[in-house]
C-alpha cells in the first residue's frame, strides 16, 4: 500500500470545506481568494516511493482543483499568459475550473495546448506562467502562486477519464503529411495537421512511439500511461505511425517526397547526441550519459529487473554530472534502481538550478545527496579500467555571464577526490546529425540546429518545416509544443492553398 | 466520443519481418535470410541493422548485413549464439517474424578504386565482410581474402568469397583446414611483398582487430576495421557504443562503423566491451537452465 507525505483524504476534506465556504459565499472578494491556501496534491512518501517508479506526486482531487482555481485573481493585464509559451488562456480555464466547469475549461486549454496532461506534469511554472503571477508576487514567494500546472494537469487527466479526448476531424482532404519523430513536437503537428482532414503518418526510428516522453522522462515523474493515452487519441484520430524508420538511413526524406507522395514534412527528431564533459576517464566503464541510463531503464524496461533482457549497470555509488531536470531524472532513477548514495555535482549554487524546483525538492526529500559550486575534473579508474573516483574540482559564483547567471569560477587547488563506481553525465544534448547531415539541402547552424523561418517555421527546403530541440537546442516539452504548432500551422496553409 | 469506424478500420500492427531461410553454419552460427524490402533497397556495404526478439522487453542487438537481395525484398544475416538476446533469436524458424528490424544504420564503407585490398575476415567478420569485397570489386579493386577461423567447421562464406576474390587464402588456429596460423601471419606476408597492399580491411573479433592493426602498422599500410560495440539505440542518442579513435570520443553507431585501425583504442574498446560481463553471464546461465528444464520436460512427456 502507498504510503503518503500528508493524508490525501485529509488535503481532500480541507479543500473541501474550502470550496463550501466559497459556495455559501454571495460574491467572492479578491481578499477571499488571496486568503484560500495553496492546494498541495497528494505526494508518495519519500522513503517508499524512493525504491519505486510509481509517480510521486498525485492529481488534484476536483475539490482541490476548484479550490485552486478559485486562487487565481483574473487579472485584466494577465501576467500569466505572457509568461506561457504556447498562450493558454489561462485566467479563462481557471476561471471555468473554479466553477466546475471542467469540460469547458478543458476546452480553453485545448484552444492552445494539445498536450495538457505531459506539460501539466513537466512544464517548468514556476520560470513561465506562475512566475508572474500576481498571487506569488504580492506573498512575494513563487511558490505562492496559483498552481497553474496542477490544475491544468487535473483537467487533462478528467478529460482523459471522462472519454472527451478524441477532436473534431474535418473531412480527408486528399494530402498527406510526412512527420519525423514521435516527440513532443511531432505529436503536436500531427494532431494539428490530421485535424485538418490531412493523411498524416509519423516516422519514428525508435521501437516505441514518444520520444523523450518515452525513453527520458521516468515513470514516476510521467507515467507512460499518459503517453499511451495521449497516442492512442491520435491512432483513434486516424494518425499513422510507423516505428523502426529511421529517416534518412532507412529512407531518405527526398525520396519520402518525390516518390511516396508527401506533399509536406515536419522534422521534429530532437536534439540527441550527448554531450561530454571533456575530462580525462571518460572512456571508463562506468561512466555512461543520462540518455544511456535513462533509456536503458525506461525504453528498455530496466525498471522491470526479471523481465529486461538489456542490462543495467548495478551501481552503489552513483555521482551525476548536471543540474538540469535530466540530471534530477537520472539521480532519482539511481536511488530507485538500487543505488546506496547518489551525489548531485553542479557547478553553480542551487538558485541557478536548469531544473524544475519541484524536481530538485523531490531529489532532496528522497535523501539525494547534492554539493553545489563543485563539479568533476577527471574520472579515476581501477586496474580493469572501471571508475573508482571522481576528482572533484570546487568552484565560486563570478560575474554574470552570457545566460545571466553567475558564473562559476574554479578555486585552484581545491580539489577532494570522491568514491563512486558510476558516474552520469547530464549535461546536455546538441543536435544530432543523422538526419541533418543525409539530408541534401537542409541548412542548419554551427551548432548543428535546423534553421527555419521564424514566423512560419519552414526550412531551407521546400515544402519541410522543422521544429522542437532540433530547432532549439536542447530546451522544453512546452516549446518543442509551440515549434510544432507554429509549424503545422504552416503546413495547413501551404496545403489548403494546393 | 471516439469515432468507432476509425478503430475497426485500423490496420493490424505489422508483425514484423518474415524469416525465408535458417541454416545453422555450426553449432554457434546462423544464417538467416529474413524479408526487409526497405532495408534491402538502401542498404550499403558497411552498414548495420538492429534487430529485436521482443518490443516489450528485448534487447536491441546490432547485427551486420551479409548480403541483400533487392527483388526479393530480403536481407541476409549471420550472427553467433553469444548471449540471452542472440540465444533466442537463434529459436526463431522460418515462417517466424523478428519483431524489429531496424536500419541501415552506420556509415557506408567508402569504397574506390585504391588498387590491391587485403581483406581480413576471422570468424563470423566474413559475413559482413562479404558485400564490402563485392563492393571493392565492383570498383575494380585486387582483392585478396584472408579468411581466418577457430577449425574448419567454424569457416563461413568459403563458396561465396572465392566465387569473387582475387587470392583467397585459409587460415585456421588449430590448422584443420588450410594454413595452421593467424590472420594476422599471411597479412605481415602481403605486407612485406611488393607491392605492398594499398589499404587492408579486417572485420573479426576485437583481439584479431588490434593483432592486425599492430601487424600492418610498421608498415604504414591503411587499415580499416569495423567495430561491434555495445549499443542501444544505434542512432547517436545513448552514446554507450563510443570508442576512443585518435584520442577523441567517437560514437561506432554514427561516426562508424569503420575506424582506422591505426587510431582505434582497442583496449579501452574491449574493456567496454565487458561492461555487462557479470549479468550476461547470469542471464545466459538463466537461459540455459531454463532450456535445460523445458527440454528435460518434454522427454519426459514423450
Amino acid at each position: 500500500m502507498p504510503r503518503f507525505h500528508e493524508d490525501p483524504q485529509i488535503l481532500n476534506a480541507k479543500a473541501v470545506e474550502i470550496v463550501k465556504d466559497l459556495v455559501a459565499k454571495e460574491k467572492v472578494t479578491p481578499k477571499d481568494r488571496m486568503a484560500i491556501p495553496v492546494q498541495k496534491p497528494a505526494v508518495l512518501d519519500p522513503l517508499q516511493r524512493s525504491r519505486w517508479q510509481e509517480e510521486v506526486e498525485k492529481t488534484f482531487t476536483p475539490a482541490q482543483a476548484v479550490a485552486e482555481a478559485n486562487r487565481c485573481l483574473q487579472c485584466k493585464n494577465t501576467p500569466c499568459v505572457k509568461g506561457c509559451p504556447v498562450n493558454i488562456n489561462i485566467p479563462g480555464f481557471l476561471n471555468l475550473a473554479a466553477q466546475g466547469k471542467f469540460a469547458e475549461a478543458v476546452a480553453v486549454i485545448k484552444e492552445s495546448s494539445l498536450l495538457p496532461a505531459i506539460c501539466g506534469r513537466v512544464c517548468p511554472q514556476e520560470r513561465q506562467c506562475q512566475e508572474n503571477c500576481t498571487v506569488g508576487k504580492s506573498k512575494k514567494d513563487v511558490a505562492q502562486a496559483v498552481s497553474i500546472g496542477k490544475v491544468e494537469r487535473f483537467l487533462a487527466d478528467w478529460d482523459a477519464a471522462n472519454n472527451n479526448g478524441a477532436m473534431e476531424i474535418k473531412p480527408e482532404s486528399g494530402h498527406k503529411v510526412a512527420v519525423i519523430g514521435s516527440g513532443p513536437a511531432g505529436l503536436v503537428v500531427a494532431a494539428d495537421c490530421r485535424r485538418e482532414g490531412h493523411e498524416v503518418h509519423v516516422f519514428e526510428a525508435l521501437h516505441k512511439l514518444g520520444g523523450v516522453l518515452r525513453y527520458g522522462i521516468p515513470e514516476f515523474r510521467l507515467p507512460k500511461s499518459v503517453v499511451d493515452s495521449q497516442i492512442n487519441a491520435l491512432q483513434a484520430m486516424g494518425v499513422h505511425f510507423h516505428t523502426n524508420y529511421v529517416v534518412g538511413r532507412t529512407r531518405q526524406l527526398a525520396d519520402m517526397l518525390k516518390e511516396d507522395g508527401f506533399e509536406a514534412a515536419f522534422i521534429g527528431v530532437g536534439a540527441g547526441l550527448p554531450i561530454f564533459m571533456g575530462i580525462p576517464g571518460e572512456d571508463l566503464v562506468g561512466v555512461c550519459t543520462a540518455n544511456e541510463y535513462l533509456t536503458r531503464a525506461n525504453l528498455m524496461g530496466c525498471i522491470y529487473p526479471g523481465k529486461n533482457d538489456t542490462p543495467m549497470y548495478r551501481s552503489k555509488k552513483v555521482v551525476v554530472l548536471g543540474g538540469g531536470n535530466v540530471a534530477m531524472d537520472s539521480c532519482r532513477m539511481a536511488k530507485r534502481l538500487g543505488a546506496e548514495e547518489v551525489t548531485v555535482l553542479y557547478r553553480r549554487s542551487r538558485s541557478e538550478m536548469p531544473a524544475r524546483r519541484e524536481e530538485v525538492q523531490h531529489a532532496f526529500e528522497e535523501g539525494i545527496r547534492f554539493c553545489f559550486l563543485q563539479n568533476a575534473c577527471a574520472v579515476n579508474g581501477d586496474e580493469k579500467g572501471h571508475v573508482k573516483s571522481v576528482t572533484v574540482q570546487k568552484y565560486e559564483l563570478g560575474e554574470p555571464d552570457a545566460s545571466g547567471r553567475r558564473r562559476p569560477v574554479a578555486i585552484e587547488g581545491d580539489t577532494y577526490e570522491l568514491e563512486c563506481d558510476t558516474v552520469l553525465i547530464a549535461i546536455g544534448n546538441s543536435s544530432n546529425p543523422l538526419l541533418t547531415s543525409s539530408t541534401e539541402g537542409l541548412e542548419v547552424n554551427k551548432k548543428g540546429n535546423v534553421i527555419v523561418d521564424e514566423a512560419t517555421g519552414k526550412t531551407s527546403l521546400d515544402n519541410v518545416y522543422a521544429g522542437g530541440d532540433i530547432v532549439l537546442g536542447a530546451a522544453t516539452v512546452i516549446l518543442a509544443m509551440g515549434e510544432g504548432r507554429r509549424a503545422a500551422r504552416s503546413i495547413n496553409e501551404l496545403l489548403a492553398n494546393k | 466520443m471516439m469515432d468507432l469506424a476509425s478503430i475497426v478500420g485500423k490496420e493490424a500492427p505489422p508483425k514484423g519481418h518474415k524469416i525465408l531461410f535458417k541454416e545453422f553454419f555450426s553449432e554457434k552460427v546462423v544464417c538467416m535470410r529474413v524479408e526487409a524490402a526497405m532495408i534491402a533497397k538502401e542498404r550499403k556495404p558497411g552498414q548495420f541493422i538492429i534487430v529485436q526478439t521482443d518490443v516489450e522487453y528485448g534487447e536491441r542487438i546490432p547485427l551486420t548485413i551479409a548480403d541483400a537481395d533487392v527483388e526479393e525484398g530480403s536481407i541476409t544475416i549471420v550472427f553467433q549464439i553469444m548471449g540471452k538476446s542472440t540465444e533466442e533469436l537463434s529459436h526463431f524458424e522460418v515462417g517466424d517474424y523478428i519483431p524489429v528490424i531496424t536500419g541501415p544504420l552506420g556509415h557506408p564503407t567508402h569504397i574506390e578504386n585504391f588498387g590491391r585490398v587485403v581483406a581480413v575476415g576471422g570468424g563470423i567478420g566474413l559475413a559482413p565482410l562479404y558485400p564490402i569485397v563485392q563492393g571493392l570489386k565492383k570498383a575494380g579493386n585486387h582483392v585478396t581474402v584472408i579468411a581466418g577461423a577457430r577449425n574448419k567447421d567454424l569457416l563461413i562464406f568459403e563458396d561465396k568469397m572465392k566465387a569473387i576474390a582475387d587470392e583467397y587464402v585459409i587460415v585456421t588456429d588449430d590448422g584443420s583446414y588450410g594454413r595452421k596460423a593467424l590472420v594476422t601471419e599471411p597479412l605481415k606476408e602481403f605486407c612485406e611483398q611488393d607491392p605492398k597492399p594499398d589499404m587492408v580491411i579486417a572485420i573479426g573479433p576485437p583481439i584479431m582487430m588490434k593483432f592486425c592493426a599492430a601487424t600492418t602498422k610498421p608498415y604504414g599500410v591503411y587499415t580499416l576495421v569495423s567495430l561491434n560495440t555495445i549499443m542501444i539505440d544505434g542512432t547517436g542518442m545513448c552514446g554507450c557504443c563510443r570508442v576512443t579513435v585518435d584520442g577523441k570520443i567517437k560514437f561506432v553507431c554514427v561516426d562508424g562503423p569503420e575506424f582506422d585501425a591505426h587510431l582505434v583504442d582497442f583496449d579501452n574498446m574491449s574493456k567496454r566491451l565487458a561492461s555487462f560481463r557479470e549479468q550476461e553471464t547470469e542471464a545466459n546461465n538463466h537461459t540455459c537452465r531454463f532450456r535445460a528444464a523445458l527440454k528435460e520436460m518434454e522427454e519426459a512427456q514423450a
